[in-house]
């Protein structure tokens, strides 16, 4: 009986990541479902910026980086360009949902054959730990060192639920990485997202709550519970469309 | 093949000359005075098998040409000034991963929103790297229709020869005035992946291809930027561009490229009959500016007359390139004033 093997998408090497931190494990399940889906020599994915940037020196399959911001606007290059590959973006909560805003509503709306992984940890992590559109209220980061206040800051941006109002969106859930269960739920959503893009269903992003305890000051266990008790309450889990 | 004589406007003889040399992929947002090219784009890019995306912004079209030419297609941007400040950091990021790309602007009047009318103020923007970071841009200067188109073509074979941005610098006059254009043969290149090794195509039988511009280990971002730098000379050695006109002779040589040289050139002319001794280099490649053409040619008792709509943005280069040998004088009108012939033979008789 087959245990363990390594997945043919993802380098045999050791990632930046901090301990604890949810890139790597969001990471792995991509190239294990891009394995089992035999697309490897098929995809070409768009790396963010921020913590992930160097996505590609994990991933062994084609990979564009993008300005901050603007993967999906690279990835709708990519992909009209050759809609025969697999064409995926993997971003931040800043670069889809404050930097990133309108590439990502407009490319939701014209509905691009693309498949979105939103890796959301409410907080800013390649600069240190900054405020993210998705920051709950109240959470201190150094730029909101007091907890974020809505009369000054607003509100966490719930974006999924606002792209799930596009008609061009086929596909949206919200999923965690703070269970083994939930694990294993975010790897069948990023199945979906990419079987309706094989098989040309249309726009499909999954967004990942996903810890880091760095910039929450926890430890790797609390960030896991903290997940689990308090940033569900604020967004939930499951299929929004 | 028999050549065929045309009437149409300059933005969409850039339009025409794009599809007609493979282009196969245009994103763009609208602003006046391009319009007519992206509305050509929009009519004619489908019918032959490419992509044409209105974009939901400047930011977004150039963003979308990265990703179409990572992907191996001939691709294009066009807008005119304060969108083309928009797509800078764009610019920049092509310049950085080393693709090909055109990028079209047809210039209006600035600072800020400004107005529709023809100018020539963002000569620095295009030669000096309008975005951050040590890079250029070949720059390329047409000064009619035929050239709007000719130069299409000539662009994207700069652009995939160096994989560097290109930039096409019109302006609102050479963009929407008609011309009858003789449609030369069509410089398609073949366009197939082995010619882009590095394109992004998917790792089927080979290694898996990045596209990227971020380097972060130690000295690695310092080597690549000496690279760049090697094929910008190159490019400076190669490439340098201009016409001449009846320079042999002359006391007072003017400089001025695109619509701009138009006028120049019928002022040279009216001298000329007049018996008086003046010429015309016009820089047909803004960056590498062909600097070549004035250390050759320089003696002693010539004097230089640039003339810009702008205030006296290409006068640094030709400073630049004669160095205090020669007396340069300026002229220049912008936000929608026009040098006039007149204007340009009053100053050259202040000047004899």
């Amino acid at each position: 009986m087959k245990i363990y093997s390594h997945p043919k998408s993802l380098r045999n090497v050791s990632t930046h990541y901090c301990p604890g931190c949810g890139h790597s494990l969001a990471h792995r399940l991509i190239a294990e479902v891009i394995d089992e889906l035999g697309i490897r020599e098929k995809v070409i994915a768009v790396a963010p910026v921020g913590c992930a940037v160097i996505a590609y020196d994990y991933w062994d399959f084609d990979c564009s980086e993008a300005a901050h911001g603007r993967a999906l606007a690279v990835a709708t290059g990519l992909k009209r360009v050759r809609p025969q590959n697999i064409v995926f973006t993997y971003q931040g909560d800043g670069d889809l949902a404050a930097i990133g805003t309108n590439e990502t509503i407009h490319a939701a709306n014209r509905g691009e054959n693309v498949s979105v992984f939103f890796i959301n940890n409410a907080v800013y992590g390649m600069t240190g730990g900054q405020m993210a559109p998705t920051t709950l209220l109240n959470q201190k980061t150094s730029t909101s060192p007091l907890g974020r206040s809505a009369a000054a800051q607003g509100y966490p941006l719930k974006i999924s639920e606002m792209l799930a109002l596009l008609p061009g969106v086929k596909y949206i859930e919200r999923v965690s990485l703070h269970s083994p269960q939930e694990i294993m739920k975010t790897k069948k959503a990023i199945r979906q997202a990419f079987v309706n893009q094989i098989e040309g269903v249309g726009f499909s992003l999954v967004e990942i709550l996903s810890p880091c305890p760095t910039y929450w000051g926890l430890s790797a266990r609390e960030s896991m519970a903290w997940i689990k008790n308090t940033m569900i309450k604020e967004f939930p889990l499951g299929i929004i469309k | 093949m028999a050549k065929t004589k045309i009437l149409m406007t300059g933005n969409e003889a850039i339009a025409k000359a794009a599809i007609d040399a493979g282009c196969r992929f245009y994103a763009g947002y609208p602003i006046t005075p391009q319009n007519e090219l992206i509305a050509y784009m929009a009519n004619n890019m489908e019918k032959s098998a490419g992509v044409f995306i209105q974009a939901e912004a400047e930011v977004a079209a150039i963003n979308m040409v990265f990703g179409a030419s990572a992907a191996g297609a001939r691709a294009m941007t066009s807008s005119s000034s304060p969108g083309i400040s928009l797509k800078q950091e764009g610019i920049s990021y092509i310049a950085g991963a080393e693709l090909p790309a055109l990028i079209v602007n047809i210039v209006r009047g600035g600072p800020g929103l400004g107005n529709i009318a023809a100018a020539q103020s963002d000569y620095f923007q295009a030669t000096r790297s309008g975005g951050h970071g040590d890079y250029h841009c070949i720059v390329l200067a047409p000064a009619s229709v035929q050239e709007c188109y000719d130069f299409t073509g000539l662009a994207f074979n700069l652009a995939d020869k160096y994989r560097t941005p290109v930039i096409i610098l019109g302006d609102g006059l050479l963009g929407q005035m008609m011309e009858p254009i003789v449609l030369a043969k069509p410089q398609v290149s073949s366009l197939k992946s082995q010619d882009k090794p590095w394109a992004l195509t998917g790792c089927k039988g080979r290694k898996a291809n990045v596209v990227k511009s971020f380097y972060l280990k130690e000295g690695d971002l310092e080597k690549f930027n000496l690279k760049l730098q090697k094929k910008y000379q190159q490019i400076q050695l190669k490439e340098e561009r201009y016409e001449e006109l009846y320079v042999n002779d002359a006391k007072i040589v003017l400089v001025a490229y695109g619509s701009m040289a138009r006028i120049a050139k019928s002022a040279v002319k009216a001298l000329r009959g007049r018996g008086k001794k003046v010429g015309l280099i016009r820089p047909i490649t803004l960056w590498p500016f062909p600097k070549q053409v004035f250390s050759k040619r320089l003696t002693s008792n010539e004097k230089y007359l640039v003339i810009e709509m702008s205030y006296g943005q290409m006068l640094e280069d030709v400073q630049l390139a004669i160095c205090g040998r020669a007396k340069v004088e300026f002229l220049g009108r912008a936000g929608g004033g026009v040098p006039s012939e007149e204007d340009i033979m009053r100053k050259v008789n202040e000047m004899l």
